[in-house]
């Protein structure tokens, strides 16, 4: 019998791999927005579990928003990545250092 | 007992999907890897009854996003060598958060839940419709916030394109306003030429 408990560990489960992904990937700035696309699919998972559990939809129409404001998210700073690239050639974390930080 | 199985199935193959997108030694294999996550996870969400979004990340993050990120991954030249600088420095220390974070949750959930059983209730009847009932809340009770996500979009939208425009130097092209407005008076011109002299 698979209980919301179940959806709860793996999406504890999902969203640590994903800070994980965050703590060694830290110079790539493409697989930083990817692993936060993967916590906010961890963070779904936790609002359609309980959703399930509650039988309120409310935790689901809050999943459409998350979904909506992340594919913004993701074009927005897909957008300024490319700009980034154009002017600096560079990707990396470590070298965006011009405003000396 | 079939749903059980196909939840571990599919939970197996959704973790080691995450962990491909987190370890991969190429960005583009890592995108894949985040859409067949993406794959799973719609299908462990038409499990717990969630159609209507299960289809919905399926068709906005497979279908936009992750097309989104190929697309710049591949345009871009990465140096993937000396981006993966460091990638064993810190594998320790995200080992460790991420356990953390399991252990903290899991005990949450698990032991501390003090007899509260996490329990899913019984399955919709036949005749449920997912999409109804998100629809019904979502246009009535949540109709602002839904035109407010519309406009984000547009705004998203704006803001890409605006941002990535740019004019190169030396291009070539029509001014159709310009074409437009010339008359004859601009373009031909009568030259009386004087003959020439012996």
């Amino acid at each position: 019998m698979v209980t919301v408990a179940h959806y709860l560990v793996l999406a504890a489960i999902l969203f640590s791999l994903s800070v994980a992904g965050i703590f060694i990937n830290r110079k790539n700035l493409i697989l930083l927005l990817m692993c936060i696309e993967l916590m906010l699919l961890a963070v779904n998972f936790n609002f359609i579990a309980f959703s399930r559990m509650l039988g309120d939809t409310l935790g689901q129409v809050f999943v459409f928003f998350i979904l909506t404001v992340a594919a913004a998210e993701a074009a927005i700073g897909l957008a300024i990545l490319v700009v980034l690239f154009r002017n600096t050639q560079s990707i990396n974390v470590d070298e965006l250092d011009s405003l000396k930080g | 007992m079939i749903p059980t199985i196909l939840f571990y199935a599919f939970a197996a193959v959704l973790l080691v999907a995450a962990i491909g997108v987190i370890t991969s030694r190429n960005p583009v294999y890592s995108a894949l890897y985040l859409v067949f996550a993406f794959v799973q996870s719609a299908v462990l969400w038409l499990l717990i009854e969630a159609e209507f979004l299960a289809i919905t990340l399926v068709l906005v993050y497979v279908g936009a996003v992750m097309v989104l990120f190929l697309f710049v991954v591949m345009m871009l030249d990465i140096n993937v060598e000396q981006l993966r600088q460091g990638f064993t420095k810190y594998l320790p220390l995200g080992v460790v958060v991420a356990l953390v974070v399991v252990i903290e949750i899991a005990n949450v959930v698990w032991f501390r839940s003090e007899g509260r059983a996490f329990v899913t209730p019984d399955p919709y009847p036949a005749g449920y419709s997912n999409t109804k009932e998100l629809g019904s809340v979502l246009y009535t009770d949540h109709v602002y916030a839904f035109e407010i996500a519309a406009v984000l979009l547009l705004l998203a939208i704006v803001a890409a394109i605006t941002l990535t425009m740019r004019r190169r130097p030396g291009l070539k092209q029509q001014d159709i306003a310009k074409q437009v407005a010339v008359s004859a008076k601009d373009r031909v011109r009568i030259v009386k030429v004087e003959s020439a002299k012996e």
